[in-house]
């Protein structure tokens, strides 16, 4: 029996509930249900029908680890990745409930620590290193990204400025120049492509900037890596952020 | 500068290095400026498979077979070894590539065209709530922003990663409907509730958490007899109504929802119980007066 008629069925058992208005709030689920277009796109019966399956087939499976989780969560890592529909962490890493902190906005950007602005990203940082102690930082980038696209077109190409996009993807100007100066002849998907990357590493850099993170580093406490998924092949990269310095002199 | 003492992690893999590493000099960074001096990156492709962890059968989530430890939930890496990391996190994509992605490659390959989501989701960046998994959203059907405490800011309170994440997929990706999702026991909204009156500048999580601030206020006048897990809990579900709201102070999105090219739906996951809450604005244009209830229909609870 499909989630729909599951849904249909177990209504139906509430309709010899005494109470009239009850009932007709149900009988009018229930038509409503019934009339729907197979072939139409029905956004409540998506999400009822996520839900039940994760309900049935991991929350119930699994009460041990839900109930641990209900107490509190001690995930191991804090990912930033794209909010592109095409590239949550959860499935192409398979991280379960509980392992990762995840932030996810446009082409998955960390800014530099400025005590005004970008306080959202601040806040997840500031809550995932100080408050649950994460011992690892994944930044992933993707291939095709929207946002990076934008960055590396605009507004070279005279496209009318949107509202808050070019301020948010703006933060990736440093790994622009870099690809451009080293990259300029290159056609511009390649030019992308390594803007994607090197996109990525500036804003490993950038966590550096947060005092949290310098610490942790410091400590030996939390890794920083880099992450790059590419679903056009199916690959993956991953690659380890190493903060070193050289001592340059002494007087 | 940043006072940075000298760290170090590098794991001699004995890989194939395929790539040179790169280094670069200094960075000029919006805010302080950093120099970051001879930064080395490595690009591994492969890695030492040497003492690390076994795989577990596909058909368990990894890691939910060991032994709970009282007080932490012990994860896929048993210990800080980073070649246990990386080959942990490597096998993950191994066993999506074989399972998901070469099992569905016409669908991928599709997808790596476009993308044309149908929802747009803001949900909480806490570990236990991914809408991927408690909705079981695939590969293409859900643009996802994740803060902390899923919060929306207003219009005017400028460009944020929120709203830039909002204008995409509203004006760009053209999606048909936006699902706020809180949830139970929700760390930032918790920190909402416990702040002072003023705003402590030296915490981003306040600085952050503060655009709830009105869900605060209608919290505690309306449920101060309440005990503060309550308040709490009323104030995760307030906060998401309060999103909805801050959500139409965005000219293009409240002129595609009074038209009804956009719906606006509010969710609550009880991760505690495991219910769901679902509900949708009934906004048509004119209907919301100041201080008046938001309109809402089509509300459901499963469980």
């Amino acid at each position: 029996m499909g989630s729909l008629e599951e849904a249909i069925e177990g209504l139906k058992k509430f309709l010899s509930n005494k109470d009239d208005v009850a009932v007709a709030q149900i009988e009018k689920l229930i038509t409503g249900l019934q009339e729907t277009d197979p072939n139409e796109f029905d956004p409540v019966k998506r999400i009822l029908e996520g839900f039940q399956h994760f309900k049935i087939n991991k929350f119930d499976k699994h009460p041990e680890l839900y109930e641990k989780l209900a107490e509190g969560q001690w995930p191991k890592f804090l990912v930033f990745a794209c909010s592109d529909s095409r590239v949550c962490p959860s499935h192409i890493l398979n991280f379960q409930p509980g392992e990762a902190f995840m932030v996810r906005n446009i082409a998955n950007m960390v800014p530099a620590f400025d005590k005004l602005k970008y306080s959202g990203v601040g806040a997840a940082i500031e809550y995932a290193v100080s408050v649950l102690e994460v011992q690892n930082i994944l930044v992933i980038g993707h291939s095709r990204c929207g946002g990076i696209k934008r960055l590396m077109t605009h507004p070279e190409d005279n496209s009318a400025p949107f509202d808050f996009i070019d301020e948010w993807v703006k933060i990736g100007l440093p790994a622009k120049v870099k690809v451009q100066a080293e990259f300029g002849d290159l056609p511009l998907e390649d030019q992308c492509k390594h803007c994607e990357k090197e996109s990525v590493k500036l804003s490993l850099c950038h966590l550096e900037t947060y005092p949290y993170v310098q610490m942790g580093l410091a400590n030996k406490k939390l890794r920083l890596m880099g992450g790059y998924y590419d679903f056009v092949h199916g690959k993956f990269e991953l690659l380890e952020f190493e903060p070193r310095f050289h001592h340059l002199f002494s007087t | 500068m940043a006072t940075l003492s000298p760290t170090s992690f590098t794991k001699n893999f004995n890989s194939s290095v395929d790539f040179p590493i790169t280094s670069f000099q200094t960075f000029a960074i919006f805010g302080p400026k950093l120099k970051t001096e001879q930064t080395h990156f490595r690009l591994s492709t492969s890695f030492k498979t040497g003492s690390c962890l076994e795989l577990k059968a596909m058909k368990e989530p990894p890691g939910l077979t060991q032994k709970l430890d009282k007080n932490r939930l012990d994860g896929l890496t048993e210990s800080e070894n980073g070649c246990d990391l990386f080959q942990d996190l490597k096998h993950r994509f191994l066993r999506f590539k074989k399972h998901k992605f070469e099992e569905n490659l016409g669908h991928f390959q599709n997808l790596a065209e476009g993308q044309a989501p149908k929802f747009m989701i803001i949900a909480c960046a806490d570990s236990r709530v991914c809408p991927s998994v408690i909705l079981g959203f695939q590969p293409g059907e859900a643009f996802m922003v994740r803060n902390v405490a899923n919060l929306v800011p207003p219009f005017e309170s400028g460009p944020s990663e929120t709203n830039a994440a909002l204008e995409f997929a509203v004006n760009s990706l053209k999606v048909e409907n936006i699902l706020v999702i809180g949830h139970s026991r929700c760390g930032g909204i918790r920190a909402l509730m416990s702040m002072q009156d003023e705003v402590d500048s030296s915490s981003f999580i306040r600085s952050w958490v503060i655009v709830g601030k009105n869900a605060r206020l209608n919290t505690k006048s309306a449920a101060s007899h309440l005990g503060f897990d309550q308040q709490c809990r009323h104030c995760e579900k307030e906060s998401v109504d309060h999103s909805l709201l801050n959500l139409l102070t965005y000219p293009w999105i409240e002129q595609k929802v009074a038209k009804g090219e956009l719906s606006v739906h509010g969710g609550y996951y009880d991760f505690v119980d495991c219910t769901f809450e679902k509900w949708t604005l009934d906004y048509k244009g004119s209907n919301l007066g100041k201080n008046s209830r938001l309109p809402v229909k089509n509300r459901f609870y499963w469980c």
